[in-house]
């Protein structure tokens, strides 16, 4: 088993543009099911082998699709993840970046009540190694298949990390992006939730970012819910108050939001909290007794 | 993206917001024509991006225009120091010329907008306790302020306007007016895509007038695509110039004080581990660098040039996980740096991902002195100590 994506994903790429092009051959290397991509407009061509549909409702007719990929240029961004979830597909990935905030807050309010996951916007993607299925931009070749689930909010670190595990022989469950912006769909306490209840996954591995509470409130989820270890890492120790650090959701304003708040509250849950990003793989293997 | 008062101001008062009149000058001449224009008394305030301009001297009551133009040219180039600029302060370019509100028995107030991530709506807040720092009468008490969460699909409905106002304790006679200043606050959050609208101190005039007297407005800078009207109000002088050299090839780059190790990184994540594990190895991070995704030979060799341009920098940690970036591609940018801009301080390299093998080869025949770490920590312990053996 694993998490949001696996085996029985059939995944639909929106904006099939040369960025949206160039993944869905990726995925589809990797080992994904992909079956098709949307652009209005270039419904009836074929790009690449993808035949391409005019919308997300006709491609799922059509298709089967019950995942979308999204890389629709910001202007786009936010209809295109409703057009997803108004066509049924379960789980959207929105890999765009610089989505306005308040687009996003539209979003928000539409997934509402709906049976849609969002993951994103800004984010790397999701992928499950053990069934061959990646959804997004991350490298494939250095995952590997197993029992530990990944949740973080930044791309590369998140590689970081899954190469640390991965060269220590320890495989991954299913690895979620979830992005670095203030508005997101699937946050870490929705990750964790979905870890908690996968039977494959044994330890959860969650990366943190300052800016924000959603690290506090997934620490106090852990502590009520998750029964499972969790090691985790705050970047941004060293970052200073005020400054936008990259990710638009990566500022410590008002004195909340620091990295030292949020790793208290992850401890006091009884995470196993590194300070150093390069201790997350031998954390790991302490917890689970590799 | 800040903007300066005067600019905010302007922002809001076209979306209906009540200021008070004013403009901006640039010279102690245009601040006497202005305050000849609006009649005296007038208030001349600093403008720089950051607040407690007040208590620093950045804001003064000239009842004459010769009071004017001495406050003025007193002013202008002044280094205005606030518990928001740093030490160093930030110098003062332009003043705002703003008529005189009669503050006697006038009650002042907070109201802002902003976008309240763990709920994933905007937030109307408000508070009686207004002309302070919100942040202290947050941390001492948190009851006075009133937070309204607002729906996008029927935005700031007229009963939340008067639930807050209500709340702040206004009269039933301004309870018009006040609905109609704060919908018009929304609007202007909304139309230009703010990522925060702050009034403080809005002012109650005794005779019941409403009025911003003091706004603060930042742009979400995702939006900016389709707030032409932003770009205009963009004022380089406030920013540091290598953030915006860094800028214009789309590099994030943000200056930190009093770090000696340099740091080029991808992905904004990685660059805070990254100057995290520098201080843990016992350096201190000089700045946060992230070139993005798909970086080039070229964006790497500016992006080179940039953190060097910091006299402070003695060593450079480079720590690239090549996902999309091609390890080759960053090793051909970096030799070329290095060679062209005669860096004489020890470069650290730590890449892994794609075409690690032939970037790692390129960076050895290269003929230059790069130093190899295969992870992260040993990284960061070499150039701490490379960098603490050069100064």
């Amino acid at each position: 088993m694993s998490v949001l994506v696996g085996a029985d994903t059939k995944l639909l790429v929106q904006g099939m543009g040369r960025h949206g092009t160039f993944h869905a051959m990726g995925c589809r290397e990797y080992g994904t099911n992909v079956v098709g991509g949307v652009t209005p407009g270039k419904g009836g061509q074929t790009i690449e082998g993808f035949p391409i549909f005019d919308s997300v409702d006709e491609a799922v007719r059509k298709t089967g699709a019950n995942v979308s990929v999204i890389f629709v240029p910001p202007p786009g961004a936010a209809d295109a993840v409703m057009e997803a979830a108004d066509a049924g597909i379960a789980v959207v990935v929105c890999i765009t970046e610089g989505v306005p905030t308040l687009d996003m807050v539209k979003v928000d309010a539409f997934l509402a009540g709906k049976p849609t996951t969002l993951v994103g916007p800004n984010c790397p993607g999701v992928i499950s190694p053990g069934e061959k299925c990646k959804v997004g931009i991350m490298p494939g070749h250095i995952h590997l298949g197993g029992t530990v689930g990944v949740v973080s909010r930044s791309g590369t670190l998140t590689y970081e990390a899954v190469g640390q595990l991965t060269a220590l022989g320890i495989g991954q469950s299913t690895c979620i992006g979830i992005g670095g912006d203030p508005i997101i769909g699937t946050n870490h306490t929705d990750a964790l939730r979905l870890f908690e209840a996968d039977s494959r996954t044994e330890a959860i591995v969650m990366i943190g970012e300052i800016g924000g509470t959603a690290e506090e409130e997934a620490a106090a989820f852990v502590k009520e819910h998750v029964s499972k270890p969790v090691v985790g890492f705050i970047a941004g120790q060293t970052a200073p108050p005020g400054r936008r650090m990259g990710h638009a959701g990566a500022i410590i304003a008002g004195g909340k939001g620091t990295a030292a708040e949020k790793m208290k509250a992850m401890s006091d849950a009884g995470i196993h909290v590194v300070k150093s990003p390069a201790g997350l793989g031998a954390a790991v293997a302490k917890v689970i007794k590799k | 993206m800040k903007i300066h008062e005067y600019q905010g101001k302007g922002v809001l008062a076209s979306y209906g917001v009540p200021v008070p009149k004013g403009k901006v000058a640039y010279t102690p001449d245009e601040a006497v024509e202005i305050a000849k224009e609006l009649g005296l008394p007038v208030v001349v305030k600093a403008q720089i991006h950051a607040g407690g301009r007040g208590k620093g001297g950045g804001v003064k009551l000239a009842k004459t225009v010769e009071e004017c133009e001495s406050i003025a040219k007193a002013m202008l180039g002044m280094t205005l120091k606030t518990h928001q600029t740093g030490p160093e302060g930030r110098t003062v370019r332009r003043v705002l010329i703003e008529e005189g509100v009669d503050l006697e028995g006038a009650r002042e107030m907070y109201l802002a907008v902003l976008v309240d991530r763990a709920i994933g709506r905007p937030v109307f807040m408000a508070s009686a306790q207004g002309g302070m720092d919100i942040e202290e009468v947050a941390e001492k008490t948190p009851s006075a302020i009133m937070r309204e969460a607002i729906e996008p699909a029927v935005g700031f409905m007229p009963f939340q306007a008067r639930k807050i106002a209500f709340g702040l304790g206004l009269s039933k006679a301004i309870l018009p007016q006040a609905v109609k200043f704060m919908r018009a606050l929304y609007s202007a959050f909304e139309g230009a895509d703010a990522s925060l609208v702050e009034v403080n101190p809005l002012l109650v005039t005794k005779d019941g007038q409403l009025i911003a007297l003091d706004a603060k407005f930042n742009y979400d800078d995702n939006a900016m695509y389709r707030q032409n009207e932003a770009k205009e109000l963009r004022d380089f002088d406030e920013e540091e110039p290598l953030e915006v050299e860094a800028s214009k090839y789309s590099l994030n780059y943000i200056k930190l004080d009093g770090g000696n190790v340099g740091c080029m990184v991808n992905g904004a994540g990685l660059a805070m581990a990254t100057m995290d594990i520098i201080k843990l190895a016992g350096g201190s991070p000089a700045n946060f660098l992230d070139v993005g995704g798909g970086a080039n030979a070229d964006q790497i060799k500016n992006a080179f040039r940039i953190l060097l341009a910091d006299p402070e920098v003695k060593g450079v940690l480079i720590n690239i996980f090549g996902g999309i970036l091609r390890c080759d591609i960053l090793a051909e940018g970096v030799i070329a740096a290095v060679r062209d801009l005669n860096v004489k301080v020890p470069v650290v390299v730590r890449m892994k991902g794609n075409n690690e093998e032939k970037g790692k080869e390129m960076l050895r025949s290269s003929g230059l002195n790069f130093v190899a770490a295969d992870d992260m920590q040993a990284a960061a312990q070499q150039v701490v100590e490379a960098a603490g053996a050069v100064s």
